[in-house]
């Protein structure tokens, strides 16, 4: 198991990396999908920084984890999919500010 | 006789209350009967009275009623009479009668007709009451009744905004005086244990010392309810602008009888006044002051009711002085016969301003002497007896109290020097206006002349101003005697003299034209001194500046209440908070994200912070 040693702080960097572009996408996008895809995104930077811990201590515990985000995101998905395909029904359009119905 | 004088104020009051209830109802004639005949019958029975008054002198005592009492303190509806009661009565009930009678000439075309009629016997009533009342807080009601009657006929045509502003002036301002009287008589109430003018006098003279503290501080207090009433200094200001209600209502009211009540009160209580000399000289002061004032204000007005109403304050002043002086019959003398022929100028200015379609310029009147006879006549007789003019009634008495001054111990001859200055100016001014109106050229024609309800008045009148002089008013009973000396001869033929150089200058001046005056009226200095003049020394200004505008100011300011704005800070915050708060609930989803976002930094930040191990 010494074939590739990488340091810690260099996966984390690029999780934190990873977890901010998610949450700009989050941010600046209005197409739902790519909302979607943005939290996919910032889920899948918080796995790799689980995973990166977990082989950094020999502990198993980080995998567990990779594995319930994993599921967890899968689900977020299916639900919110469903959501988007509603959207798309009642407002004719994916983007989120249009399909803002709050006067204020 | 002596038993139904209540009925005296009680016909006119009776009359008024019907013409208030259903006045509106009545015909004109009926109206002007009814006005007219119950002053009228007042009038006949007060000359009952004098027949009788001066057959035994019996001074009348009469007590209808207890008003209230309270704890010791009963007024009583009680009335007294004595000389100087039935000289201020006859004044009132007589004048009244001729002034209502010219009335229902000058205001038959007025729609108002019966209001006009029953303020003015309610003001007859008033001013009965005040002058037969028994104890001063029955004076008092008859002080405030015809300062309310004077206000709803000084705002008579109501209907123009600045009558009505006059009549609040007039009110307001007297309301500073009638404050301290008041206050004067809860002093004389609680210091002597009544207000019974009769019995208060004796316990006066008997309580306090010649110049105590006491009896001065209630003098000058009743001196303020007097000065106001009486449009003197430094309350005097009320009196022109009252003369925008009709002209009859100017003659009796601000000229012949309300104006003087003032110098009754000060007559009425004189006892009190002996007891404080210090009030006295300052009763002297102000009217001899008042007086000077007015009269170079007389001077410059072109207004012919104001000529007349700044003559009124200054005649008022004379009085004052008279009162000052202890010349107290010559004072109420003067009162009587001022009420002669002011009232006949006030007439006369009335029945010119009724032909004249309602001119008051006395520039754009001018010779009416051929066209309105009646009227010019009884401007010459006024004038004459307002100037003082030797054998007019009001030589008679404004000779006594020059007089009577001039023996007044150390100031004695000054107040004469400036009462003469002022008989010299009373001359100019009242024969320029003679001169003006009723000389020269015809600039606005007269449309009509007197009728005969405007002529009788004015003769009667005119007879009362010329042989008014030689009545003897029976008030030696009433106040103490004079000592009877008499100055040197020549003043006495400088006294009669003064008026007669009067009359000259201004026939020189307003007539032949022979003396210019105008190279000294438009210097710069005369300019700045004339307009000073016609604005009344610049005293309504300087009230305006001191008073009004801060006032208004003020109540502007608290217009927008700046308490409840304080409570309404509150409200505005909750406001503001509310409204940032629900801003935020947009629906814009990116905004929640990137506020999430920020609190999240903000907690992270705050986290890092921390010091070690406090978490």
């Amino acid at each position: 198991m010494d074939g590739l040693n990488i340091p810690l702080n260099h996966i984390l960097l690029v999780s934190s990396l990873l977890f901010a572009i998610g949450m700009l996408g989050l941010m600046i996008r209005r197409n739902i999908i790519f909302i979607l895809m943005s939290l996919e995104v910032m889920l899948n930077a918080a796995a790799l920084a689980f995973v990166a811990a977990g082989a950094h201590w020999g502990q198993p515990d980080g995998q567990v984890v990779f594995m319930l985000i994993l599921t967890v995101a899968a689900a977020e998905v299916a639900v919110g999919l469903g959501l988007v395909l509603q959207v798309q029904k009642r407002f004719k359009t994916l983007d989120m500010d249009d399909a803002n119905r709050m006067q204020g | 006789m002596s038993e139904t004088i209540w009925l005296i104020p009680l016909i006119p009051l009776l009359s008024s209350v019907t013409l208030m209830l259903v006045g509106t109802r009545l015909k004109a004639s009926q109206v002007g009967a009814l006005g007219v005949g119950s002053v009228g019958i007042s009038a006949l029975l007060t000359l009952l009275l004098a027949t009788e008054f001066m057959q035994n002198q019996q001074v009348i005592q009469l007590s209808l009623w207890t008003w209230m009492e309270v704890a010791g303190f009963a007024p009583g509806i009680s009335f007294y009479f004595d000389g100087l009661t039935l000289v201020m009565m006859s004044v009132i009930t007589g004048v009244g009668f001729l002034i209502h009678l010219f009335s229902t000439e000058f205001m038959e075309k007025d729609p108002s007709y019966a209001r006009y009629f029953a303020y003015l016997n309610m003001f007859v009533a008033a001013m009965l009451v005040l002058v037969m009342a028994d104890n001063l807080l029955l004076l008092y009601l008859g002080w405030e009744g015809v300062g309310v009657c004077s206000y709803l006929l000084v705002g008579f045509w109501y209907q123009h905004n600045a009558n009505g502003y006059a009549a609040r002036k007039a009110f307001i301002v007297t309301r500073i005086g009638d404050t301290a009287m008041a206050m004067g008589l809860l002093l004389l109430f609680t210091e002597l244990g009544t207000l019974d003018i009769q019995t208060m006098v004796g316990e006066a003279d008997q309580t306090w010392q010649v110049g105590a503290t006491v009896p001065t501080i209630a003098c000058l207090l009743l001196v303020c309810g007097a000065v106001g009433k009486s449009a003197q200094l430094p309350l005097h200001t009320w009196l022109p602008d009252a003369m925008a209600g009709p002209t009859p209502v100017s003659a009796l009211i601000h000229a012949a009888t309300m104006v003087t009540a003032g110098v009754y009160l000060i007559a009425r209580t004189h006892e009190l006044f002996l007891l404080a000399p210090i009030a006295m000289t300052v009763v002297a002061v102000i009217g001899i002051t008042t007086s000077l004032m007015a009269a170079f204000t007389a001077l410059m007005q072109t207004d012919i009711k104001r000529i007349l109403a700044y003559s009124t304050i200054s005649q008022i002043g004379y009085m004052f002085l008279a009162l000052g002086v202890g010349a107290w019959s010559a004072g109420i003398f003067h009162l009587m016969t001022h009420a002669f022929f002011k009232a006949l100028l006030f007439l006369g200015s009335g029945a010119i301003i009724h032909c004249l379609h309602h001119e008051h310029n006395i520039f754009k009147m001018g010779g009416l002497r051929t066209r309105m006879p009646v009227t010019f006549w009884s401007f010459m007789i006024g004038s004459s007896a307002l100037a003082a003019l030797p054998m007019t009634s009001g030589f008679f008495s404004k000779d006594q109290i020059l007089l009577q001054a001039y023996q007044f111990p150390e100031i004695g001859p000054g107040l004469w020097v400036a009462g003469l200055l002022g008989a010299l100016l009373t001359a100019i001014y009242s024969f320029r206006l003679v001169f003006v109106v009723f000389f020269g050229s015809v600039n606005t024609e007269p449309d009509k002349d007197t009728g005969w309800r405007m002529a009788v008045p004015l003769s009667i009148l005119c007879l009362l101003a010329m042989v008014g002089g030689w009545f003897m008013i029976p008030v030696s009973e009433v106040f103490p005697a004079s000592d009877g000396s008499h100055p040197a001869h020549w003043v006495e033929y400088v006294s009669i003299s003064v008026p007669i150089v009067g009359v000259l200058v201004a026939y020189l001046i307003f007539y032949t034209g022979q003396l210019k005056v105008d190279r000294l009226a438009n210097s710069s200095f005369g300019k700045s001194l004339g307009k000073l003049w016609l604005s009344g020394w610049g005293i309504d200004l300087l009230y305006d500046r001191l008073f009004v505008k801060p006032y208004y100011g003020l109540a502007n300011k608290l217009k927008s209440e700046p308490v409840d704005a304080l409570y309404g800070l509150i409200v505005t915050i909750n406001q503001t908070l509310n409204q940032w708060l629900s801003s935020a609930q947009s629906g814009r989803m990116r905004w929640y994200i990137a506020s999430m976002v920020a609190g999240l930094i903000l907690v992270i930040m705050l986290a890092a912070n921390l010091p070690e191990g406090a978490l």
